[in-house]
């Protein structure tokens, strides 16, 4: 009887929608290159997602009880994706240790101390992948080789394309993987990324389910195409051809699961086109000139600083004045 | 005030960086090891104490519109002195701490003094003011300075007990110290915060 009394503002009608389902529809869309990464790096994969997983929701869970003293909100799967995320951006043989400590950053430094979800204001995943990168130089560019699960061979090493585009004066393509390889993800680099396939895959379901909206990747990607397209044009025998570029590195897994999260990216859609634009030049300098091979997950954490200022330069006109 | 406060006030209450969030370049550049900064926090201190003494003396012969000159001029003075000083007995330090020693003339902390509190105090409150505030910035750089080192060189004042691959090295870099500073301004300010509230309700009760 209660019920039907409730007086309530506008709007009335409620789409069903709440951060547990929009974070389960991100671990699902994680799923593909979940399963691709497990068919070339073996046990080490799961192993590795676990434990960050299981340590994301555990730091959140004590941080929130004994440090905020808050309720815990572990059960919005946030810390999940996070830690997916985080485990997705390490190369597969990463000590386990070192995966709790990427965590606890993801966690402990670029989540809680700003409020928790919706308040943080760089991306956990990347900001962890970022400290690991400068903390452990070593461990986070020994990448495995890629080999399907039956060769039951011992553990080699191999540079990443775009290792191997860094050290070479000038672009050797024979050196290189073939397109359908990068397209499957029969290539060195973190385990979430390798394989475009099955990124791409679960960006359509992201898509489809309006989890994400076309404006950052495209923006990203295309951005990326157009810069690297210029310096191929320039001079190919210098820089690699744009393709290339789209498909190896962390680039599709950073544009459509990373820049697109929702805490992190801005709001209207004239501002998330300039973030997407400005992820894929820094990408593309830091590729081209900068110190380290791949800039993916710089990009998206300088672009998110920028986020508030987006914001703030592309409101929409007040309906009516 | 009595004279143990105003001493003793720098210690945490009005801590120069983790309060008053003063003097934040060298706080964020020197604390990459534990000697660097008590290298830093003994310099500085001297210069305060030094300069806090001299302006308080002058302090009815400057005159007015020109006392920020006058005061820099003091400070680059003492700066000077402990610059040479520094250079002449302990080589070591002088190469660590590079530029930073001769930047202390522009440091907040000490101008802050001059002008809020030598200049309008007697010499014996200026010279434990002084102290104050110069024991106050080693504490926070050596708060400082001890995660950083032992967390990014696994060694605490230069012996290492942990292993180097076991090192974070983001932590001697420059994000760490940020991300160093924050954490433990945060942590002093709440255990600051709990003090006083334990105080307060003592305070109700009796």
């Amino acid at each position: 009887m209660n019920k039907l009394l409730n007086v309530s503002g506008s709007p009335h009608v409620h789409s069903g929608e709440s951060v547990q389902k929009i974070m389960l529809s991100v671990i699902i869309a994680l799923m593909p290159a979940f399963v691709v990464s497990i068919f070339y790096f073996g046990l080490p994969v799961i192993v590795l997602t676990l434990v960050s997983v299981g340590c994301c929701v555990l730091f959140e869970y004590l941080i929130q009880r004994f440090v905020m003293k808050v309720p815990t909100t572990i059960s919005d799967g946030s810390a999940i994706v996070t830690g997916l995320l985080l485990a997705f951006n390490v190369p597969a043989n990463l000590p386990i240790w070192m995966m709790v400590v990427g965590a606890l950053v993801a966690i402990g430094i670029a989540k809680m101390p700003f409020g928790g979800l919706g308040h943080n204001l760089f991306n956990p995943a990347l900001v962890a992948r970022v400290f690991m990168l400068i903390s452990f130089p070593v461990a986070m560019t020994t990448w495995p080789v890629p080999s399907p699960v039956w060769n039951f061979a011992d553990a080699v090493t191999g540079p990443t394309p775009l290792g191997i585009l860094k050290e070479s004066a000038a672009v050797n393509m024979g050196e290189m993987p073939r397109y359908l390889d990068l397209l499957v993800g029969q290539m060195g680099g973190s385990f979430g990324e390798i394989s475009a396939i099955a990124l791409l895959l679960g960006a359509a379901y992201l898509l489809w389910k309006r989890v994400i909206t076309w404006h950052i990747p495209v923006a990203f990607v295309l951005t990326v195409f157009i810069f690297s397209g210029i310096f191929y044009l320039i001079d190919p025998t210098q820089y690699a051809n744009p393709f290339f570029h789209i498909l190896t590195g962390g680039l599709l897994l950073g544009a459509f699961f990373m820049a697109t999260d929702m805490v992190t990216s801005p709001t209207t859609p004239s501002a998330m086109l300039v973030f997407g634009a400005g992820c894929g030049l820094i990408t593309i300098i830091i590729r081209l000139f900068g110190a380290y091979p791949e800039g993916v997950s710089f990009s998206i954490l300088l672009m998110n600083a920028m986020v508030p200022l987006l914001n703030r330069w592309f409101k929409p006109k007040t309906y009516a004045k | 005030m009595s004279k143990l406060k105003i001493l003793t006030k720098g210690f945490f209450k009005e801590n120069p960086s983790l309060i008053l969030v003063l003097g934040t370049c060298p706080t964020l550049a020197v604390t990459t090891s534990v000697n660097n900064a008590l290298g830093m926090g003994a310099a500085t201190t001297f210069v305060l104490l030094m300069s806090n003494i001299l302006i308080s003396l002058l302090k009815n012969v400057i005159p007015d519109k020109i006392r920020i000159p006058c005061f820099i001029v003091i400070i680059a003075t003492f700066v000077s002195i402990i610059d040479l000083v520094i250079q002449g007995f302990l080589p070591a330090l002088s190469a660590s701490l590079g530029v930073f020693i001769p930047l202390i003339v522009v440091n907040c902390i000490v101008l802050g003094r001059a002008e809020a509190f030598a200049s309008k105090n007697p010499v014996w409150d200026s010279i434990l003011d002084g102290l104050g505030m110069g024991i106050g910035f080693t504490i926070s750089l050596v708060l400082i300075a001890a995660v950083r080192e032992i967390l990014g060189a696994g060694s605490f004042m230069g012996f290492s007990f942990i292993p180097s691959n076991y090192n974070m090295l983001l932590f001697v870099l420059a994000p760490g110290a940020f991300i160093v500073y924050g954490f433990v301004m945060a942590a002093v300010r709440q255990i600051l915060n709990n003090v006083e509230a334990k105080r307060k309700a003592k305070q109700a009760n009796a």
